[in-house]
């Protein structure tokens, strides 16, 4: 295998672990709106991904640099070409990184509440924008001439196939916060994340069945004549989103996040497995498609990075775990309300 | 080329803005640090107090350090398309590296700092703030290391239409990283620690928190002078790289169009004319500039208009100056503000050490305001530093204009540049906001927050919240 097609893998591989993580954060996120009943409940949440959502949210900070230091190419056209998309995915990320520490400083509620929103706004906007940005990459991109994308925002970007990818971000993200919570939580929130997720789970399915039929009906993008693989990773998204349903009902909740777990890593690496030997597609002609070796750095630089993410990732993943082991107690009332420090 | 303008705009402004936290994390996370060293082995009361407090700002400083260094990874590629396709393989590995090295290190340790009081034992809670600092340090270093590529390009190769990396250790030996990399860091010290002296010296004044604020003061004037001494030596070996390797820079920091006389004087003062190409009104100090150039009182320092002929023989034609007043400006005011650090934190330790800070009023406004005086410095440092190496966005091989991206239009740069100066001057109401509320409350535990049982999200309470 060259090291171009293995830092692809890499690449993939950031974004799924930002998906994994990142996605219950979002959901976690959204659960404050729709969950929380009150003050003490909303910290009970928000304290469950308190010590770890700023260190997931570095999966994407690293996917990004990735692409940039691997796939100079990829990056500079997908983050040009994407423009608009990710000038309010930052916005988003940025009202949402302040509101964990703001919301807690101010004495008034007007001031809460504000940051409630930012909190809220900031966790479901950018999975919706992430779901739009990875359903219309594969959809293709009006990528021509000296590898520049020329995208209409309406239309390349959004368009029904990405909303509806958007929606299904949305919706697994908060499917998977929801067995996030009913893992680090208790007695009433816990079982009323469980009632929610019933509703939610159903939603999902619906919305990814639909999902996997506009891809699997389409001649376009990475559909153009057919694409198996691509196939047969959504086919399995969906019947590990499956599996997640008796775990569900029996409130085996380590099992059904897992489960969602498991559908957020096919759903992300059937992005990469349905490009593949391509990074972006052209929705103009075929020969300006952008494969993977063409978008590479060199070997020099690619081997040294190599070696870097050998050695650091893991050590990363090493006090990862560890930092997930030491707050692996569930949060409760009690324990918020005795514990305001 | 509406659109280089407005692109360069938004990193100015995006990168100032960033640069306004950074510096206070790494200086606070290293004083916190100390502190909190100091409470593990005195085990006094007094230093986890002065912990807690002082942390108390790192939390929210950094915070905002954060969100907006992610816009700092991503306008790379959507404002500088060219420039990425043309340096990536170089210039991304840092970046890369900083992601996997210093930014999982402190947003992770971080978040057992804050929720591991009662869940890891004192060695290992003391362990994760000396990460938070170690990751912030770890940071500044590989960011920098992309930073020195720009203005000191070496390691690479120009092939396939770009610079590829071929000797990393030519990237991590760069001259340029090694004033540059101290310089920072000693300036984000000095930074937190003036900031700790300038709020304890408020508390002195209004005789509140004597305890926390004597102890605090004792520790960041320590700190805080020798940061400042160790800027001005590091800034110097700065001024001994830019004249071999970006003298233009050197050159337009001087205000000097034709060369120098040997010994050059350095020029405190200067109306500079960019048309017609000189200085006049200067106020010189003789020999002073073949000292900051050399490190001797001998030597003759070139002039931009000798310089630019020779740019124009091995580029071709073009205009090789930068603009020359702000950079000018830029070093003086950087510079000053520099020094003046270093007469505050000399004065304060004296008159601490006589036990008489206390009573000179007069000294702890001072403090109050030098609290202020960094943050000038590390601005103006980073201006000269950058509109110093313009026309190029990598020195000597690629030029600004041919950096941006084709295919974003000056209208969507436009509306990105709004929203994101509109969002960063919230911010920055709301962070000073903050402080001051810290402060005034000062290190007693907070009052609990009113909560009533109103849910924000239902309506009626909703209105209230979007408001």
């Amino acid at each position: 295998m060259a090291l171009s097609e293995l830092w692809f893998i890499l690449v993939g591989v950031l974004f799924i672990g930002f998906f994994f993580l990142e996605g219950f954060d979002f959901g976690v996120g959204m659960s404050t709106r729709f969950l929380a009943k009150d003050e003490t409940e909303r910290r009970v949440l928000i304290r469950t991904i308190g010590p770890v959502w700023d260190a997931n949210e570095v999966w994407l900070i690293t996917a990004g640099g990735a692409m940039f230091a691997a796939f100079p190419h990829w990056y500079a056209s997908v983050f040009s070409g994407y423009y608009m998309a990710f000038v309010l995915l930052l916005l988003a990320l940025i009202v949402r990184g302040v509101s964990f520490e703001f919301r807690e400083k101010g004495d008034t509620q007007k001031w809460r509440y504000t940051w409630d929103w930012a909190l809220f706004t900031g966790s479901i906007l950018p999975p919706f924008l992430f779901g739009v940005f990875f359903t219309s990459l594969v959809q293709g991109l009006p990528l021509g001439e000296g590898m520049h994308v020329n995208a209409n925002f309406f239309g390349d970007i959004v368009n029904v196939t990405s909303v509806i990818g958007g929606i299904l971000f949305v919706l697994l993200s908060y499917l998977h916060g929801l067995f996030f919570i009913g893992l680090k939580t208790e007695d009433d929130i816990r079982a009323r994340a469980f009632g929610q997720a019933k509703k939610i789970f159903i939603a999902t399915l619906v919305v990814l069945i639909a999902y996997a039929a506009m891809f699997l009906t389409s001649d376009s993008g990475i559909m153009a004549g057919g694409n198996a693989p691509f196939t047969y990773v959504i086919i399995a998204a969906i019947v590990t989103l499956l599996l997640a349903f008796p775990f569900m009902m029996k409130q085996r909740e380590g099992w059904a996040f897992i489960m969602t777990g498991l559908t957020f890593i096919l759903i992300t690496a059937s992005y990469f497995v349905g490009l593949y030997p391509n990074v972006l597609v052209s929705s103009i002609d075929p020969i300006y498609n952008l494969s993977i070796h063409d978008a590479a750095s060199g070997d020099y630089s690619l081997k040294l990075m190599t070696y870097v993410a050998a050695t650091m990732v893991p050590i990363v993943l090493a006090y990862t775990a560890w930092t997930y082991y030491i707050f692996r107690q569930r949060i409760t009332r009690k324990k918020v309300e005795q514990a305001e420090h | 080329m509406e659109e280089v303008m407005l692109a360069r705009l938004q990193f100015a402004s995006t990168t100032l803005f960033h640069f306004i936290f950074v510096p206070l994390s790494i200086g606070l996370a290293f004083i916190i640090a100390i502190m909190q060293t100091m409470y593990v082995v005195k085990k006094k009361d007094i230093y986890l107090k002065m912990t807690k407090f002082w942390m108390i700002f790192f939390l929210i400083n950094f915070a905002v350090g954060v969100v907006t260094g992610i816009i700092q990874e991503f306008q790379f590629g959507m404002n500088w398309s060219e420039y990425s396709r043309f340096v990536g393989d170089i210039f991304g590995a840092p970046l890369a590296i900083e992601a996997l090295l210093a930014f999982f290190l402190e947003s992770t340790f971080i978040g057992i700092w804050i929720f591991g009081w009662n869940k890891v034992s004192k060695r290992v809670h003391l362990f994760s703030i000396w990460m938070v600092s170690i990751g912030t340090a770890l940071s500044a270093f590989w960011i920098l290391a992309a930073n020195s590529f720009m203005q000191n390009p070496v390691g690479y190769v120009l092939q396939n239409g770009r610079a590829e990396m071929n000797d990393i250790a030519a990237v991590l030996l760069n001259e340029k990283l090694w004033v540059a990399f101290p310089h920072t860091i000693f300036a984000s010290f000095a930074t937190g620690a003036f900031f700790i002296a300038g709020v304890s010296a408020w508390y002195m004044m209004k005789g509140r928190h004597q305890e926390l604020a004597r102890h605090s003061m004792n520790v960041s004037l320590v700190i805080g002078m020798i940061a400042a001494l160790a800027i001005a030596f590091t800034g110097h070996s700065q001024a001994q790289y830019l004249m071999h390797a970006q003298p233009m820079k050197m050159a337009a920091a001087e205000g000097l169009w034709e060369d120098s006389g040997d010994p050059a004087a350095w020029t405190l003062y200067a109306s500079i004319d960019t048309e017609n190409k000189e200085s006049t009104n200067r106020i010189d100090i003789p020999y002073l500039l073949s000292y900051l150039a050399y490190n001797k009182f001998t030597g003759k320092v070139e002039g931009m208009n000798t310089l630019q002929d020779k740019m124009v023989q091995q580029h071709g034609e073009g205009n090789y100056i930068p603009p020359v007043k702000t950079v000018f400006w830029s070093f003086r005011i950087m510079a000053g503000t520099g020094g003046v650090l270093i007469l505050v934190a000399a004065l304060g330790l004296w008159y601490n050490f006589r036990e008489t800070l206390a009573q000179k009023t007069w000294f702890l406004k001072l403090l109050v305001l030098s609290i202020f005086i960094p943050y000038i410095s590390n601005s103006f440092g980073w201006i000269m530093s950058e509109i110093g190496r313009q026309p190029w966005v990598v020195n000597g091989l690629m030029e600004t204009a041919t950096a941006v991206s084709p295919n974003v239009s000056a209208g969507q740069i436009l509306f990105s540049l709004i929203a994101f100066s509109t969002i960063y001057t919230i911010l920055g109401i709301v962070m000073v906001v903050l402080f001051v509320k810290v402060i005034k409350r000062g290190p007693e535990k907070p009052k609990e927050v009113d909560v009533s049982a109103t849910d924000p999200f239902e309506t009626g309470g909703a209105e209230h919240g979007i408001k």
